[in-house]
């Protein structure tokens, strides 16, 4: 906006000042508490102002906690083969679709255009890869369910290929005898890159960031818990506690890790997004405004 | 927008090959995409058709088509629990809540972003707002957490030193709307903000430089250009968000009060209902009658707001 009013002008930039803090403090808040001694939390409270500064925590997750490590392992894992794969399934299918003239292809846009209307929901899809395709209690239960492939992704990929892509490219190399499956990958691919690094970017925060599938599908099976699942338990394990009350007294006799300690954990678990997220934030950006203005 | 299959249709009507012809040309692509068909039917079909047992009496044993019709037992059972008319009250209400605040939030720190002229400080500002929706549900519930628990920042660090009795959050309903509220703002307020900020960055700049000639004030701006141009976008996505009424952020109502049995009034939703039902009480036939609803009145209304949409700005229409 033009605008002339220096007034206003100020009052935004203090207005934007207090909302990013209003956004980060919560964060200043847990990592002060996860370097903080555990004795001090549980007399004096949360503070956003370090006191008794003691990195046991961390320490503990380096060399004591085991699970943690194998936990971030898997995170890691999960979500580099979920990325790769919904990157091939999303590119092969928004191709497909991009081809004007292909037969049947107002059938298959509906086809995955309706997946965005109408949804069996969880129950059925719970039924359907527990009991059909058992994948429950395995690696696949982390990687498959609703994870692996979104529609919406599948339609703006198709629409960037067909309007970022010249034609005459294409018939160009059509032309020289380039084959279909060629083009894609020496034409198409090449030339789409923004939005390839966009839907990368927002299938790998997904499966960082999911809780829901471990929570379904591994309900027995520790080991290949994913960081969030680990966050997910822990927690689950207080509540336990809290509900049969005198949760600290209890608390103490179990394995449940410490205060410090499960804090430590939650920043480990986004301290990799944070670090990448200012080479991402224009990808980011875009990805939020094509999603939200039209899905 | 995203679908015009009229138009592709009509663009097509130069003479093309044969249908013979253009499947030999395209059937190595069609292959190549034959593993992305597969998973939506399995993903997203299969579940369609698992609907279904919402009539049917579901046995691990018998399998989907192998169990028997039960007609509309699941739902009488459904609704002879309480849960049932408080789990839709709450994810209305608190929908609608979240429309109309997120709403005006967001508009409002959108103005605000296109205030700054430094582009620097913009982005700067605008990456700060977005960090709350880059993290999982999981973690902002440690989050609040801190904030909430019996020795958390708000009992000890503002409660006590100003003489108030300490809350016990966890154990306390009347709280949970308020929080629940803020929590979703906060970690959503970036993220639309962005969206309707993106709107406003492509109006016409000459609107304002007119304006500006004529002597108007930087409010006049605001109520005389701006928001009458955000219009349309503002009724496109609150319409599109009507039509998610009957859906509720999972993460958000049951990890934020920590699935604490004494909140259950405020906090349960179609979706956390459905969840405890059939993982925790492992009872299939309402949440599968829950679930039924959930879909079918969700694609009723996605059908309905799509007509509205088309009446009003038939650009943006889904189909």
């Amino acid at each position: 906006m033009a605008g002339n009013g220096k007034g206003f002008r100020i009052f935004s930039n203090i207005v934007l000042a207090i909302l990013t803090i209003f956004a980060v403090a919560p964060f200043v808040l847990m990592f002060v508490s996860s370097i903080t001694e555990e004795g001090t939390i549980m007399r004096e409270g949360y503070s956003f102002i370090p006191r008794d500064v003691d990195f046991s925590a961390y320490k503990y997750l380096l060399t004591g906690a085991k699970g943690i490590v194998k936990a971030y392992g898997m995170t890691i894992l999960v979500t580099v083969i979920g990325t790769i794969a919904n990157m091939a399934l999303t590119m092969a299918l928004g191709y497909l679709l991009s081809k004007q003239d292909l037969p049947g292809r107002n059938f298959l846009s509906f086809f995955v255009f309706f997946t965005m209307l109408f949804s069996g929901g969880m129950v059925p899809s719970y039924i359907i890869w527990s009991r059909v395709f058992k994948v429950s209690e395995t690696f696949f239960g982390l990687l498959l369910p609703n994870l692996l492939m979104s529609p919406f992704n599948v339609i703006l990929m198709r629409t960037y290929f067909t309007t970022n892509v010249p034609k005459e490219i294409l018939e160009a190399a059509e032309m020289d005898s380039c084959s279909q499956v060629g083009m894609l990958f020496r034409i198409c691919i090449p030339l789409s890159k923004p939005m390839i690094a966009t839907i990368a970017l927002f299938s790998a925060l997904a499966y960082w960031n999911d809780w829901v599938n471990g929570m379904y599908y591994l309900i027995r099976r520790n080991d290949l818990s994913t960081i969030q699942y680990v966050l997910n338990k822990m927690q689950n394990q207080i509540d336990f506690f809290r509900q049969t009350a005198e949760a600290s007294k209890i608390a103490k006799t179990t394995d449940i890790p410490s205060l410090g300690v499960r804090m430590a954990i939650a920043v480990v678990s986004i301290l990799p997004i944070l670090m990448v997220y200012p080479f991402f934030q224009r990808q980011f950006v875009r990805g939020i405004v094509v999603g939200g203005v039209k899905g | 927008m995203v679908f015009v299959m009229k138009r592709a249709a009509a663009s097509n009507a130069y003479r093309k090959p044969s249908v013979k012809r253009r499947l030999r040309k395209y059937w190595p692509l069609y292959l190549l995409a034959l593993p992305s068909i597969a998973y939506l039917i399995i993903n997203n079909y299969m579940p369609m058709v698992g609907l279904i047992l919402a009539f049917k009496d579901y046995s691990f044993a018998d399998g989907i088509f192998g169990s028997p019709w039960k007609g509309f037992g699941n739902f009488t059972y459904l609704f002879s629990s309480k849960w049932a008319a408080i789990m839709f009250r709450n994810t209305v209400l608190y929908n609608v809540v979240f429309i109309v605040l997120g709403t005006l939030f967001a508009i409002f720190v959108a103005i605000l972003l296109g205030e700054i002229k430094h582009i620097k400080v913009r982005n700067f500002f605008q990456a700060m707002i977005l960090i709350p929706h880059l993290v999982s549900m999981v973690l902002v519930a440690y989050l609040v957490f801190a904030f909430l628990a019996t020795n958390g920042f708000i009992n000890k660090g503002i409660l006590e030193p100003t003489g108030a009795k300490a809350i016990k959050f966890y154990t306390a309903k009347q709280y949970w709307p308020f929080i629940l509220v803020l929590v979703h703002l906060w970690k959503g307020f970036g993220f639309q903000s962005v969206v309707y900020f993106a709107t406003i960055l492509g109006f016409d700049k000459t609107y304002y430089e007119a304006a500006v000639v004529d002597g108007a004030g930087t409010w006049q701006q605001i109520t005389k250009i701006t928001l009458p141009l955000l219009k349309p976008t503002i009724i496109i996505l609150t319409i599109m968000a009507i039509g998610r009424m009957f859906s509720s952020d999972f993460g958000l109502f049951y990890q934020i009060p920590m699935n604490s049995g004494q909140l259950y009034a405020v906090t349960t939703t179609i979706d956390t209902f459905t969840y405890r039902t059939l993982m925790e009480e492992h009872d299939v036939s309402r949440a599968l009658a829950a679930g039924f609803l959930q879909s079918v009145l969700g694609f009723i209304l996605v059908l309905g707001t799509n007509l509205v949409v088309r009446k009003i700005e038939p650009e943006n229409a889904l189909f």
